[in-house]
């Protein structure tokens, strides 16, 4: 079986724009969680929020695209064409469907269409604008990337909630195994406006804490659920006989194992379905425990799931056994971009052998359990890192991505 | 392999129903009756007279799920009882995999409208509003509430490519088999989406009929007359097993899903090259995987949205992939009875494929009375016709430029 090869990175993150200025914030353990400004919070239990800063749309996109966009689907071409850029590849060069896109997606535009029910329910169908019709729906960032850079290969999008930043990377590593040579894969997500903010608090998940340090600390005794945030990344993923024939000496990596589970049903009883996900992953990659050097952690936030957590990777490497980490204590939690943000921080982490920090916690509740990387980045001799999600209802993933010599 | 079939569609709830209807050629679009519809422009649906209480669900179901849940919950339960593997199967051997297009959009347009005081509030009020609203947000709440119906532990998730969703899906669950992640998959698409912002959309873009005044010949695929979509509603849940697990039970087994591909045309959100050159190149794809030729293909389930720009565009799509077989190949769109329920729609056209293999009949195009000039196949038009096919290619074509084709084929097709 062919291990697709991550060729390329584009990221957007709360606490940096593009992929190294999001690499040196996270090293340096710099947050990117703040006060919600994007609208008023007050009224809302939380209101603190990972915002991707500074970004103006005119600066990065055609003038056109800006009346047809959400705000997630800007931030989502900015990061497909930073990926395409760093991979190197040039897509008018690329034969006929040679590339497709797969991203995942949680709620659609959620801002783009408030404003577009507002106009429906305050003025009248007839003041609901054409564009509404593609710009909320789920795989609205599949179909402007692929318009963009011309990709015309196998594209989908999947909905897994916080899995599906994995999922949709594990999708197009099919794509590419049915004969689609280069994909670009991924999540970027928000719904930072009234009515997303309102539907995520009903999570009953969101972090009611205000103090933008203490507000997501997972693994922390002060765990009060999590922060969302907005941002993500896409990566590139390459047949490795395509990557040769076009001279890619440096990869990032290779997706080495990959597996998604569904948890029993609350009140069952029986076994959550993380520790399978995880342990199919490793079977895939053909590696044992002890070939991991590092987790990036689902780390949720919410004390129960961060257990389950610790309990699960206690079991499987033994009690302090890896090394864990959970930058997006920096982020916040990017919806379906954010383990697409992790999967692409764990690749930064084997290219430059460093594991970068989990901020803010204090108090660490499961020592006993967990080695995690708290405040201070790691070197460390990274081969093999393994990624976590989870998704609200029962959706568990889990990647393995490997260094290539 | 297909081994259990349910279905919601307008004109009657489940699988025997949906099939009379297509057979006789019946139509199902009407004024809509869900809202009151009088101030948009295509005020035209293909609604399900569905009622949750008496499809078995509990009040608390009823509250708690949008109606395009409740839909693939019920659709699902008829499948998994129509195959019979509930309790042969392994929960981590089984897996969901469901599609959709708008999601539970019916609840987060009513809900919105009560959070914002119709829509006089930007900053929505946190006292009011459905305590589910995330259910709502994510659709992937859908196929949590399937898998914890089959109690399915394996891999679970949504595929959401607009108006083919439906086959990707089916094709994403039936590779799930094939590469061995999962025995069984409970898979199909579902949407309920006739609703004020829905239907303000697609009036924005005059993608849907304006034909009020005839609701019941609104949808007109490939008739010269044809000026739009009629939007529609429904769900339907395969059963898909793989081959071996079939055979060990006994389970009788409708077809097999051969190939499937999807290309992007990347070329416009809602419109389509004419020269249909990805569709054509996924239904290349689709037969190659099926180790079918053009020649093979007995029946064509068509996208046949009843707009202008797709029937021209499907039908050079026929052309350039099918080659001379175009000609010959009976091709119809069961859109013009049923409407066009966006994601749902191609997994009810699956179904549809999958019950013309089991039956030997081909549902026909209703309201098809004066061909296209540019729509020179064979559309079967008005009646359906009894015409066994082993090789069956089921078509769809959406926003985000998405194109893709299925192949449907005889149980036994592949092994010979």
């Amino acid at each position: 079986m062919k291990t697709p090869l991550i060729t390329g990175l584009g990221t957007v993150s709360p606490n940096g724009l593009g992929t190294e200025a999001y690499w040196a914030a996270a090293l340096r353990g710099e947050s990117g969680i703040g006060p919600i400004t994007r609208f008023e919070p007050d009224g809302y239990p939380g209101r603190t929020g990972g915002e991707v800063k500074d970004f103006n749309p005119k600066e990065h996109l055609p003038s056109r695209l800006l009346p047809q966009t959400d705000h997630m689907t800007r931030l989502a071409l900015v990061a497909a064409e930073e990926a395409l850029a760093d991979a190197g590849i040039d897509p008018e060069e690329l034969p006929d469907f040679a590339m497709g896109v797969v991203t995942a997606a949680s709620a659609g535009g959620m801002e783009f269409g408030q404003r577009e029910m507002e106009a429906l329910w305050s003025k009248g169908g007839a003041y609901v604008s054409s564009y509404q019709a593609f710009a909320w729906f789920y795989p609205v960032n599949t179909g402007q990337i692929s318009i963009r850079h011309g990709l015309r290969g196998a594209s989908s999008a999947v909905v897994t909630e916080q899995a599906g930043g994995l999922d949709a990377v594990a999708k197009a590593r099919r794509h590419i195994r049915q004969g689609t040579p280069q994909m670009l894969a991924g999540g970027v997500d928000s719904a930072l406006c009234p009515w997303g903010w309102l539907c995520m608090s009903r999570s009953g998940r969101v972090s009611a804490v205000e103090n933008p340090s203490r507000a997501y600390v997972p693994f922390d005794i002060e765990a009060s659920g999590y922060v969302p945030g907005e941002g993500g990344a896409l990566l590139v993923l390459e047949d490795v006989e395509a990557a040769v024939r076009r001279g890619v000496d440096k990869p990032y990596g290779a997706v080495a194992g990959y597996a998604s589970t569904f948890d029993p049903r609350p009140g069952t009883g029986q076994e959550p379905g993380l520790r399978r996900a995880l342990e199919m992953a490793l079977e895939e990659a053909r590696i044992t425990a002890a070939d991991v050097d590092v987790v990036y952690a689902d780390a949720c936030g919410v004390p129960e799931l961060d257990r389950l957590e610790a309990e699960v990777l206690a079991g499987v490497f033994g009690p302090r056994g890896v090394p864990v980490t959970a930058p997006k204590t920096m982020t916040g939690r990017l919806l379906a971009g954010g383990a697409s943000l992790d999967l692409a921080t764990a690749l930064l982490s084997l290219r430059d052998q460093v594991v970068p920090p989990t901020v803010n916690i204090s108090r660490p509740a499961h020592g006993e359990l967990i080695d995690l990387v708290a405040g201070e980045p790691r070197e460390a001799r990274l081969t093999n890192a393994l990624v976590l999600a989870r998704g609200y209802g029962g959706f568990n993933s889990a990647m393995v991505v490997r260094r290539e010599a | 392999m297909v081994t259990g079939i349910g279905v919601i569609a307008p004109g009657g709830i489940g699988t025997k129903q949906f099939w009379e209807l297509l057979c006789e050629g019946r139509t199902a679009t009407r004024t809509i009756s869900l809202f009151d519809a009088s101030e948009f422009r295509s005020r035209v649906a293909a609604e399900c007279d569905f009622d949750p209480g008496a499809s078995g669900l509990s009040q608390r179901e009823i509250r708690r799920w949008d109606r395009t849940t409740q839909f693939a919950v019920v659709a699902a339960k008829e499948a998994l009882e129509d195959s019979g593997v509930l309790g042969e199967m392994d929960p981590y051997r089984t897996g969901v995999m469901v599609g959709t297009a708008c999601g539970m959009t019916q609840s987060l347009d009513r809900e919105y409208a009560i959070v914002s005081d119709n829509g006089k509030k930007w900053h929505v009020d946190e006292a009011h509003g459905s305590p589910y609203l995330y259910d709502y947000f994510a659709p992937s709440s859908m196929a949590a509430e399937l898998a914890w119906l089959a109690e399915a532990q394996g891999p679970v998730g949504v595929i959401s490519t607009g108006c083919t969703s439906g086959i990707d899906v089916l094709g994403h669950a039936a590779d799930l088999i094939i590469d061995g992640a999962a025995d069984v998959m409970i898979s199909g698409a579902s949407d309920a989406a006739i609703s004020p912002i829905t239907v303000a959309c697609f009036d924005a873009i005059r993608a849907t009929t304006p034909r009020n005044d005839d609701p019941a010949t609104a949808s007109r695929p490939f008739d010269r007359t044809r000026n739009g979509f009629a939007l529609g509603e429904g769900s339907a849940i395969l059963v898909l097993e793989e081959y071996q697990h079939a055979r060990r039970r006994g389970a009788r087994v409708y077809a097999e899903i051969a190939g499937h591909a999807t290309r992007a045309n990347a070329f416009s959100m809602t419109g389509l090259r004419p020269d249909g050159r990805e569709l054509a190149e996924a239904i290349t794809v689709a037969l190659d995987r099926a180790e079918a030729n053009p020649a093979d293909v007995g029946y064509v389930n068509a996208h046949g949205s009843s707009t202008k720009q797709n029937d021209l565009h499907e039908t050079m799509a026929y052309k350039r992939s099918l080659g001379e077989h175009a000609y010959r190949t009976p091709i119809s769109s069961i859109k013009s009875m049923i409407g066009h329920s966006l994601g749902a729609i191609c997994a009810l056209e699956v179904a549809a494929s999958v019950l013309a293999i089991e039956h030997a009949v081909i549902p026909p195009t209703a309201n098809l009375h004066e061909r296209d000039p540019e729509c020179d196949l064979d559309y079967v038009p008005l009646a359906a016709r009894e015409q066994a096919s082993d090789v069956v290619l089921s078509v769809a074509s959406g926003f985000g430029g998405f194109q893709s084709a299925i192949v449907l084929t005889t149980p036994d097709w592949t092994a010979r």
